[in-house]
């Protein structure tokens, strides 16, 4: 009877460290053909420091092999799906086809709450399309998209429209630009168009940088409302999947911090037009909402700095980082009160999960910037990320921005547009001394400063892989089994036939809040749960552990 | 309210579709193309659409669904997808090794007008498909018809590539199964190996779609219809089709090339459909029906006489695919229920005409629409309201707001396991239908009596 599972020995776990991580790469590159291999090499990178601050170079954002299978979507998903999804508050129309509307449709776990905005309005729950016919791939579509946003303006009057371009669009040359001006000033509604078709750039990253560019020109610095608060931030980068963002909220909250804005979780368009009021701007998601951080501070003079609230000690670490920016006395007490109170249960959690997931090795390829961010919970568990990488990031992502001005602008980048900031004539004034702006440097914090992920990785045994594939994923899992492996839906369960359980931290498959300190307990819990369960050692039957037994009855 | 905005008042819309009921063709050809043993599905467009189908897939099966993409870029979606594929087929032959690549086109490779035949020509031409493997096509354009035309289109497909006839008919008897659960066609299979008949099954998901936890994962399962069956189709005796729409045109192109005749018959849902179908596979097979089957059939018939007090009149609304409502439709009227409203988001004329004759001895109004979509349904409901809606997860929004008890059935069900093991075909999956519908409604009355009216045995 074996009903617990088999506790691996030391020697078991120890197998890994004999593995030569040069050795695991060629191995997995053989199976390439040369072109390919080349190119996959400079994806699949053993970390390793090259100076005092620079990390042996990845590539990243470069166009996905055809004939590869990646994890990776498009820049409809990332522009519609990502960044303008979570906002309840806005008819998203998409132009095109069906499919792309329908699998966009409630498919992320972004929560929302209605009740906190005036009027109510939830349209998160509905999927709004055109529909494209084959007459209009024929003739152009248009007609029916001027058509399909007077229905929805007279059937819901909703207070904003934006209309979300897919491949055919582009193809048969639609503009939905013209057609949604010439539709905002015959409703009298903003109405605005994406240019986010699905063939664009090279993953969903162009998606979010054509989201924040819209958002950016229609909607941001429209509403000039001056709220109450003392200290007024807007979180960047954080969709609220499980209810993340809600548990920030209230952290924030406790600390006697305000959010004016959230991109784009639980938020609302008129937060975003409201949002250059703020006096700093915290980025959680660098990867998909960095662009706005930038223009909002060439435009408006608001600081950014990056944060991280996945992990209790980088919440701690992020929550000091917010009070020493500010400066202020009574904000220091406050936060350190707080981390006192919110600490005790993290820390009682920590002492009954640890003696059970020390030293268990963890795998990660998600999103952005997720596979940074989850490697500090895992740690907070004595555990090791043994390979980590992202899915749509780019260099800096995993390098550190310091190494922005080296980023190759290559032409699938190119054909994203580049809005060109001047300050606000009348909205721009610097939140702190102009000095401060220019140095990038306030109070010792360092602003626009990201140092990615590697910087968090140990040096020489683990892996950074951009766009991990199939192959790689299966090859990885094989050679070191790893405890636990984190990706998306599509890779869940050909990690699980393999025996090795997996976590989905895009939009995680159950369960959550997983940020800021009631999230890192019910990651604890749920992680413990995964590892320590026993429905693998169920894998074999009684009759496969002994069968010599059928054997003695059929020599009889 | 979730569905807060929408109204009760129905105005016609020429435009917008609210809250679809059907989905693109695509993900239909590469549900069909995982029924073929050692195939690799190939989505030739950009790498959204194959991240979302295989997302959505795999969301309902819960299982690993593979396939591979032409990765367009912009370049590519400007000068061709050409290069894109050959490419595509080289590396997913080198590095992922299946038997057979089924390729299917999306709306940007349809617009810009990538002939495949003449790509694939040119892959074969230059030795880029192994000798032994094989490679082929479906259109399926996003922007025609729906999910289930997709299903039909690389159905189809198989025919057109692989059948061949040599001229002497065997005994076998093809069983097109169309689109439903992994369990379905696995229900199907054993129903025809009661009546004692061999079967090729196309596409064939059982064993792909709702696999074993092994421990190990494999890239291609040991489910589906392989190379040589599918050959072998040619040479079949008959051909039963289930759903017109979705296996129809599969059955059809295998009379035209390979003269094997063909009956094209509902889904297998409820008593009478699945009556039909044991019927005309015995005919058509020249078998008799075992008392094995006639036990099954008494038993589903037993549990119809007992439950039909508490269906008599219910009224029912309904959302889905075509070939199911139609099966359903039957099925409800037979039990006493009334299916009021029946709405499905793909266009097809014969279908509302099939719905109405079916419905047209029920004692109130009934409205048909296809090429609907779930606002005008919700609406439809909200003005003459229901005891029981059937269709998708997305109804739960619907019966939600409504208060109203409701079954899943049909694609997607993306918030409940269990689906692609049990039928709902057959005698068999007719009697776990009937549980689920009276335990919906018995759940209801459960939990709307009062404490005087609340009863032990109901």
């Amino acid at each position: 009877m074996e009903l617990m599972p088999k506790e691996k020995t030391a020697e078991e776990t120890d197998f890994r460290k004999d593995i030569d991580p040069q050795g695991v790469k060629k191995e997995i590159m053989d199976k390439y053909p040369p072109k390919v291999a080349r190119k996959r090499s400079k994806q699949f990178i053993v970390n390793k420091k090259v100076d005092e601050e620079n990390y042996e170079e990845i590539q990243a954002n470069v166009r996905t092999i055809p004939g590869i299978i990646s994890q990776r979507g498009c820049c409809y998903a990332g522009c519609k799906g990502v960044v303008m999804g979570p906002t309840r508050d806005i008819i998203n129309l998409t132009h095109g086809p069906i499919g792309c509307g329908f699998y966009s449709w409630l498919t992320r776990r972004n929560q929302t709450d209605p009740s906190t905005t005036p009027d109510h309005d939830n349209f998160m729950t509905y999927c709004f399309s055109t529909d494209m016919q084959d007459r209009e791939i024929v003739f152009g579509g248009e007609k029916k998209l001027k058509a399909a946003i007077q229905e929805a303006y007279d059937i819901f009057k909703p207070k904003m429209i934006s209309v979300f371009s897919t491949c055919p669009v582009g193809l048969i040359g639609d503009d939905v630009h013209a057609v949604s001006r010439e539709m905002e000033e015959k409703l009298g509604i903003t109405i605005f168009g994406f240019s986010c078709e699905g063939y664009k750039g090279v993953s969903q990253s162009a998606g979010h940088h054509v989201a924040n560019n819209g958002l950016f020109m229609h909607v941001i610095g429209k509403d000039d409302t001056v709220q109450e608060g003392e200290y007024k931030v807007n979180l960047l980068g954080e969709y609220n999947i499980g209810g993340d963002g809600f548990e920030i909220d209230r952290v924030l909250n406790a600390c006697g911090i305000k959010i004016i804005s959230t991109f784009s979780g639980n938020s609302s368009v008129d937060h975003f037009a409201n949002s250059h009021t703020s006096d700093l701007n915290l980025v959680m998601c660098h990867r998909s909402i960095n662009y706005v951080a930038d223009m909002m501070e060439q435009k408006f003079g608001i600081p950014w700095i990056k944060i991280n609230f996945i992990g209790a000690r980088a919440t701690s670490d992020s929550l000091r980082k917010i009070a020493q920016y500010y400066g202020d006395q009574k904000l220091i007490d406050r936060v350190e009160e707080v981390i006192a109170k919110e600490m005790a249960p993290v820390e009682k959690a920590q002492a009954e999960i640890r003696p059970r997931l020390e030293g268990k090795v963890a795998m990660m390829f998600v999103g952005g910037s997720r596979a940074h961010h989850y490697q500090e919970l895992f740690s907070e568990m004595g555990m090791k990320t043994l390979a980590a990488g992202y899915e749509f990031a780019h260099r800096d992502d995993y390098e550190g921005r310091h190494v922005l001005p080296r980023v190759k602008v290559d032409a699938d980048s190119r054909n994203i547009d580049e809005l060109e900031i001047h300050k606000d004539p009348e909205r721009y004034h610097p939140r702190i001394d102009e000095k401060e702006l220019e140095a990038e440097e306030r109070h010792g914090i360092m602003l626009k400063a990201y140092e990615g992920m590697m910087a968090d990785m140990e040096e020489g045994s683990s892996f950074s892989i951009d766009d991990i594939s199939q192959y790689e994923t299966e090859k990885m899992i094989e050679l070191y089994k790893p405890d636990i492996f984190c990706a998306g839906v599509k890779e869940k369960y050909m990690v699980q036939k393999q025996g090795v359980p997996m976590k989905q931290l895009h939009s995680y498959d159950s369960g959550g809040p997983y940020a800021a300190y009631k999230g890192a307990v019910n990651f604890y819990h749920e992680i413990d749960r995964m590892i320590n369960t026993k429905v693998w050692s169920y894998i074999r039957a009684p009759w496969e552990k002994n069968p010599e037994l059928a054997a003695m009855y059929a020599n009889e | 309210m979730l569905l807060r905005h929408t109204p009760k008042e129905i105005t016609e819309r020429k435009a917008l579709t609210v809250n679809p009921a059907k989905t693109c063709q695509p993900i239909g050809a590469m549900y069909a193309s995982l029924g073929i043993h050692g195939c690799l599905p190939h989505s030739h467009g950009s790498q959204g659409c194959y991240a979302y189908h295989r997302s959505a897939l795999t969301r309902h099966y819960k299982e690993p669904v593979m396939a591979a993409s032409s990765s367009f870029t912009e370049g590519a979606s400007v000068f061709g997808g050409q290069a894109n594929l050959l490419q595509a087929i080289d590396n997913i032959f080198t590095v992922y090794e299946p038997d057979i690549i089924a390729i299917h086109t999306t709306c940007l490779s349809e617009t810009i007008g990538d002939d495949i035949t003449q790509i694939l020509g040119k892959a074969r031409a230059e030795g880029r498909v192994p000798e032994g493997k094989y490679a082929f096509h479906a259109n399926t354009p996003s922007y025609v018809g729906s999910h289930v035309t997709g299903f039909a289109n690389m159905t189809k497909a198989m025919v057109d590539c692989f059948a061949t006839s040599n001229g002497h008919k065997s005994k076998r008897i093809n069983l097109i199964p169309g689109w439903v659960e992994p369990s379905d066609m696995k229900e199907i299979k054993r129903i025809a190996g009661e009546l004692g008949v061999d079967t090729i099954v196309f596409p064939d998901t059982e064993n792909v779609l709702n696999g074993p936890q092994t421990g190990k994962f494999s890239m291609y399962p040991k489910g589906g219809v392989t190379i040589d069956e599918l050959k072998d189709t040619g040479n079949s005796r008959g051909t039963i089709a289930m759903g017109r729409l979705a296996s129809g045109p599969a059955a059809l192109a295998l009379d035209a090339s390979c003269k094997v005749p063909c009956q094209i018959l509902d889904l297998p849902i409820g008593l009478q459909a699945t009556d039909r179908f044991v019927d005309a596979l015995r005919k058509m097979a020249g078998v008799t029906v075992p008392d094995s089957l006639n036990l099954e059939r008494g038993k589903m018939l037993d549990i119809i006489t007992d439950m039909q007090a508490y269906f008599y009149h219910k009224k029912v609304a309904l959302v889905g695919d075509p070939d199911q409502l139609e099966a359903l439709t039957e099925f409800l009227v037979a039990i006493n229920m009334m299916p009021i409203h029946v709405l499905t988001g793909t266009k097809d004329k014969a279908f509302e005409k099939r719905i109405k004759e079916l419905t047209a001895d029920l004692p109130h109004k009934v409205n048909v629409k296809s090429g609907g979509d779930m606002m005008l349904f919700h609406q439809w409901v909200k003005n003459d309201p229901v005891d029981l809606l059937i269709g998708n997860t997305y109804v739960k929004y619907i019966a939600r707001d409504e208060d109203i008890p409701f079954i899943r059935h049909g694609f997607p069900i993306l918030d409940r396991i269990g689906h692609s093991y049990f039928p709902t075909v057959g005698y068999q999956g007719g009697i776990r239908l009937l549980e689920k519908i009276l335990e919906a409604l018995m759940d209801r009355q459960d939990r709307d009596s009062s404490e005087i009216e609340f009863e032990l045995v109901m």
